[in-house]
């Protein structure tokens, strides 16, 4: 009995170690934001704690440097891959689990061999292509070679073949066309896989740096990502650690909100389909 | 069900279109740009075909120093985070209080931007005329010298970014595992608990083979994911990172492509495909491996 409880004891210890470990930046950004920029650079040895918190960081944040700007081209680069990404996949998947057409099987089988490709094998052509059409600093460059994600495709392809053929027979017999029973029927079946694939493609659109970092060069096309790296390198003037630290939070805060939310939604989503590590 | 070809190939249309241009087109693009020799990017006229780009890399001190960073950061973070991530899952899976609150903690990492947490993780560790900075107060409180982890010695700058590397790829590790351990069929647990079996027996004959496909499927996606790190270095170490010391192969096929040292794309397309024949090996060597280690 006593073994098991120092077991059960040392477990915790463990696990709150880990959990330290994970918030210990995030509590630390928050604090630093707080703390004025006279504060923050008097402390030789860093406090812990702060008696005299300011919001004085977050103006700055929001006025000395174009945040406000970063946030809202990366909400439009979001949303608008995100949207037609659905689209797409949803299109295609519905080609390849339902209808019927000559050389369907060589098709998805080059399709799925994409899915290997790495992305810093084409990027450097697309880099090419986007700039030879004179799309750099645009929103049609920033977003065309984002929306593909062929796992997305498969993923959609595969819940939509769970759907018993009896319903879309029975939608057939009644006249209704294709379209209409893909979005009336099978997306509404399918929806937490749809969820699945909006909640992954969000957090990859808005944690996106490599393809916006080579296609924009002007502050007004810049993504919250690119933004933070033009802050560190010029933006506050370097050492205003506290101001920084600011505009850290205010980008970091929409996905942690998003998550502590649809926590559930999220984490079934990544368990199914996600990638990273 | 009668064939309908017509309408089938206008659903593929947008996938197609966008693949065609984006994947297909410069996959055909990047091989023939990796043998070019003098590719011109103004002019668009090279002198020839043939392997000068690859040897070329090859002895770029630049590269080969990307290549060291790049592997050895494979070979820290991968075993660590690997292992790590199972005690924790186990721990998780031992506990029934606070796990939920310990598992959503965990996974918050999944959700930040990389680039804004690694700023934080650069103040923790650096040290500054103004400031010894947070890591090395707690190196002072165990007596050690302090260091500057950013723009210090080698091993200073290569530990960090493991840290930050480790840090940001534990939540899907620590996630995948707790799930594939809750899975485990508790007939077999019981069964063992009936003939006596000891706890490290269980883990090891019953655990372990179960859960073997998920961890060899962690290890490969583990392995490919270090390959291609680059923005966690960018986040810690800025923009140039050929300065820093730090690049990383998917670093140098950026900087070869575009900023200060840009304008190369042969050489980063030689680089590019470099790249991709080592991932792929390790992965073709994972999968034979795991043939003969996953249980079933």
């Amino acid at each position: 009995m006593n073994k098991s409880r120092m077991k059960k004891s040392l477990t915790y210890v463990f696990l709150i170690l880990w959990a330290v470990i994970v918030l210990f930046p995030f509590y630390w950004m928050v604090l630093t934001s707080l703390k004025s920029y006279s504060a923050y650079n008097s402390e030789y040895i860093p406090q812990f704690y702060t008696l005299t918190p300011t919001l004085q960081n977050y103006v700055d944040a929001f006025t000395q440097v174009p945040l406000a700007r970063y946030f809202l081209n990366t909400l439009i680069f979001t949303v608008i891959t995100t949207a037609v990404m659905v689209v797409v996949a949803v299109l295609a998947a519905f080609a390849f689990a339902r209808l019927k057409f000559r050389g369907k099987n060589i098709v998805f089988t080059l399709f799925l061999s994409l899915m290997m490709l790495p992305n810093e094998l084409v990027i450097i052509t697309n880099f090419v292509t986007i700039t030879n059409a004179g799309m750099r600093n645009s929103f049609p460059g920033l977003i065309l070679p984002s929306i593909m994600s062929v796992f997305y495709v498969y993923l959609l392809k595969e819940n939509f073949e769970m759907v018993p053929d009896s319903l879309y027979l029975a939608a057939k017999v009644d006249g209704t066309s294709d379209l209409k029973y893909l979005l009336k029927v099978l997306v509404p079946i399918c929806r937490p896989t749809v969820i699945t694939i909006i909640i992954l493609k969000v957090i990859e659109c808005w944690n996106s740096y490599v393809w916006p970092r080579l296609i924009t060069d002007e502050q007004a096309y810049y993504l919250v990502s690119n933004g933070i790296q033009e802050i560190r390198q010029n933006g506050f003037g370097r050492e205003n650690v506290p101001a920084m630290m600011a505009a850290v939070v205010v980008i970091s805060a929409p996905l942690i909100v998003l998550f502590l939310i649809f926590r559930n939604k999220i984490m079934a989503g990544v368990l199914r389909g996600g990638t990273k590590g | 069900m009668e064939e309908n070809n017509r309408k089938a190939w206008l659903y593929l249309l947008p996938a197609g279109i966008l693949l065609a241009v984006f994947m297909i087109y410069p996959l055909i693009d990047v091989m023939i740009y990796s043998i070019e020799e003098g590719y011109n990017s103004a002019s668009q006229t090279s002198y020839g075909y043939g392997i000068y780009n690859f040897r070329y890399i090859l002895r770029d001190t630049y590269f080969l120093q990307a290549v060291r960073n790049t592997f050895l950061m494979v070979v820290i973070t991968v075993p660590i985070s690997t292992g790590l991530s199972l005690l924790i899952a186990f721990a998780l899976s031992s506990i029934k209080a606070l796990k939920n609150l310990f598992q959503t903690i965990y996974f918050l990492p999944y959700v930040t931007n990389t680039l804004a947490v690694g700023l934080v993780f650069m103040i923790l560790f650096k040290k500054t005329a103004y400031t010894e900075g947070m890591v090395n107060l707690l190196l002072h409180f165990f007596h050690g010298p302090s260091i500057d982890f950013i723009e210090g010695p080698y091993w200073a700058k290569m530990f960090v970014l493991c840290f930050y590397v480790i840090w940001i790829v534990m939540p899907f590790k620590i996630l995948i595992l707790t799930s594939a351990l809750a899975s485990v069929d508790q007939n077999y647990y019981n069964a063992a608990k009936v003939d006596g079996t000891s706890p490290w027996r269980i883990f090891t004959r019953i655990t372990l083979p179960m859960i073997s496909p998920t961890v060899f499927y962690l290890i490969i996606t583990g392995f490919i994911g270090a390959f291609k790190e680059y923005s966690d270095a960018v986040a810690l170490f800025g923009t140039d990172l050929n300065e820093a010391g730090m690049n990383t192969i998917v670093g140098y096929i950026y900087d070869m492509l575009y900023g200060n040292s840009g304008g190369y794309p042969s050489y980063a397309s030689a680089a590019a495909i470099l790249l991709f024949v080592v991932i792929l090996t390790i992965t073709v060597i994972n999968l034979l491996v795991s043939r003969s280690h996953v249980y079933y």
